[in-house]
């Protein structure tokens, strides 16, 4: 009887969660599909804890509330600019759990040892690989690619290594080669994604979710469970889908990017003519704004940094109701540091989400807009990714801000972006930079649109 | 259960994660990335599962942290989804 509750209630379980990332799908039922997830999840935990069959519950489910006091504290604290560490962080714990499962199953001498090591391993990558990209999100002195030399190849020496150790494990049955494949596979993590450059977090950052995926997998075919090896894969191939997403978009590969950094680039720059850049002003920008019948506004990392969206938000409703002008948001899918930070920016500042559009759906409309106003972004609008092969961005797809009658750059400086690649777009005759913090200048504008 | 069984399981899991997935719109991708997070918190059940068997301190001691750990994703991961989510209001003008 308690095994038929147990198993229905793991069926429902995994139903109701892959329900939950299938109401994802659109804003309108993404909040209901949250609560059916966390049914799900409840409703698992219960089973679980019904079928051990223990004489004392106290203790398990003090645990689980302990958790559960960190995880909601954690959650209701985080800045909403500081998300891309959280999703990090918890990359990093799913992982975790799964190495201190994987030893817990060693000691109590389980047969599944192959599927225990991967567990294992892949869990270790996923922990010390999430600090890492923690790090780089948090200390900016981090985010640089790091590298020394021949990383590549004791890399590769050391993944020879670890799996020479998990076939030891698997002949020789040694604890001690369990714990040492455990350190290994962290130090793995860290040489992994030492290299990896800032503007490619967002592809590690899901590369991460869906190693703590796989990890999940592992652990359910060592224990034999169903439920984990569904739920496993769908967090699994959610997060390679969205891996391969950002790649893509940025025109990379997986394995490149993991290397790191970008290939150098032809620093042979035209010394010879010196390029000057129109400098504007923000009441240059709130003239023609005003002027203007059609905004589009191209948000990248800067704005987050600066906490830019409500100034935004701000100049975009002023532009709106004081001036009938259409102003419409375009989004990079690698614009700021994970998948879909800036609509989350946007989001947090009120920003309608019928108003935020992505790169393919609003491409065709900068040849009629008047104003672009790109705000802390550069590589992802950079001109040579389509006109230069010798550029190391060449072939990303970029927003077409170049086809906009008046082109504002916010930045801090004119330098080059991540990539290093100078932007011709600075110095076009249609071009403006605005120098400064990007919250400040677009607050600026703001008071002379009022006036 | 036999291992052919369970890898069947998980190449049709393969299929519906990618179609599931593949429908979300690129503007919920960080809270799909939270809800993974906190639905990747299933291998609490492992944990569980693993209190079991009592094989000394060491293994109490794992699989009690397992536990805590996943604990902390689910409701951690929950939790900053219907944060991110309610940020998102309905469309009035499309």
């Amino acid at each position: 009887m308690i095994n038929f509750f147990v198993n229905t209630s793991y069926l429902i379980a995994s139903t109701c969660m892959i329900l939950a990332i299938k109401m994802l799908a659109t804003p309108q039922t993404a909040r209901r599909g949250n609560l059916v997830g966390i049914m799900g999840m409840f409703w698992a935990i219960v089973a679980a804890l019904v079928s051990l069959k223990l004489d004392n519950y106290w203790l398990p489910i003090a645990v689980i509330l302990s958790g559960a006091v960190v995880g909601v504290f954690m959650a209701l604290r985080v800045q909403i600019t500081a998300l891309p560490q959280m999703i990090a962080i918890l990359n990093g714990l799913g992982g975790l759990a799964a190495v201190f499962i994987a030893i817990s199953e060693v000691l109590s001498k389980s047969q599944n040892d192959v599927s225990n090591i991967m567990s294992l391993i892949i869990g270790g990558i996923t922990f010390s690989g999430s600090i890492i990209a923690f790090g780089k999100l948090n200390f900016p002195r981090w985010s640089k690619s790091i590298s020394f030399a021949h990383q590549n190849l004791v890399n590769l020496l050391l993944s020879l290594v670890v799996l020479g150790f998990a076939f030891g494990y698997v002949l020789q049955d040694h604890v001690e080669a369990f714990y040492a494949l455990a350190l290994m596979a962290m130090v793995m993590g860290i040489l992994l994604i030492l290299p990896v450059g800032g503007a490619d977090i967002p592809v590690i950052i899901a590369f991460l979710n869906a190693c703590s995926g796989w990890a999940g997998v592992c652990v359910g075919l060592s224990l034999q469970s169903p439920v984990l090896i569904v739920i496993g894969t769908i967090v699994g191939t959610g997060g390679s889908f969205l891996a391969y997403t950002m790649t893509r978009a940025l025109n990379r590969s997986l394995l490149n990017i993991l290397i790191g950094g970008m290939a150098a680039p032809n620093s042979a720059k035209n010394a010879d003519e010196p390029k000057i850049a129109n400098v504007g002003s923000p009441a240059d920008a709130a003239f023609l704004m005003e002027n203007a019948g059609k905004i589009i506004i191209v948000p990248g990392f800067g704005m987050a940094a600066a906490h830019a969206q409500h100034a935004l938000k701000n100049m975009a409703d002023v532009l709106r109701n004081k001036y009938q002008v259409d102003v419409k948001f375009a989004i990079h899918p690698v614009a700021g540091r994970m998948p879909g930070h800036m609509n989350v920016l946007l989001a947090e500042a009120n920003v309608d989400y019928g108003d935020v559009f992505e790169l393919d759906d609003i491409n065709g409309e900068f040849q009629d807009t008047d104003v672009a106003y790109v705000i802390g972004a550069n590589d992802i609008t950079n001109p040579q990714a389509k006109t230069n092969p010798n550029s190391p961005i060449y072939g990303m797809p970029i927003l077409d801000v170049a086809k906009a009658k008046t082109v504002f750059f916010v930045k801090r400086s004119l330098g080059t972006g991540y990539s290093n690649v100078e932007n011709p777009l600075f110095f076009a005759s249609n071009t403006f930079m605005l120098y400064g913090d990007a919250a400040h200048i677009t607050e600026e504008i703001v008071k002379y649109l009022e006036a | 259960m036999d291992i052919w069984y369970l890898l069947n399981i998980l190449m049709l899991a393969c299929f519906v994660g990618y179609f599931s997935i593949k429908e979300v719109t690129p503007a919920l991708h960080s809270p799909l990335m939270s809800v993974s997070n906190a639905i990747s918190g299933i291998v609490i059940l492992g944990a569980l599962i693993t209190l079991k068997s009592d094989f000394g301190v060491v293994d109490t001691l794992c699989s009690y942290l397992a536990c805590f750990f996943a604990a902390v994703n689910i409701f951690g991961g929950f939790a900053v989804s219907q944060r991110m989510l309610e940020m998102f209001k309905t469309g009035k003008r499309k």
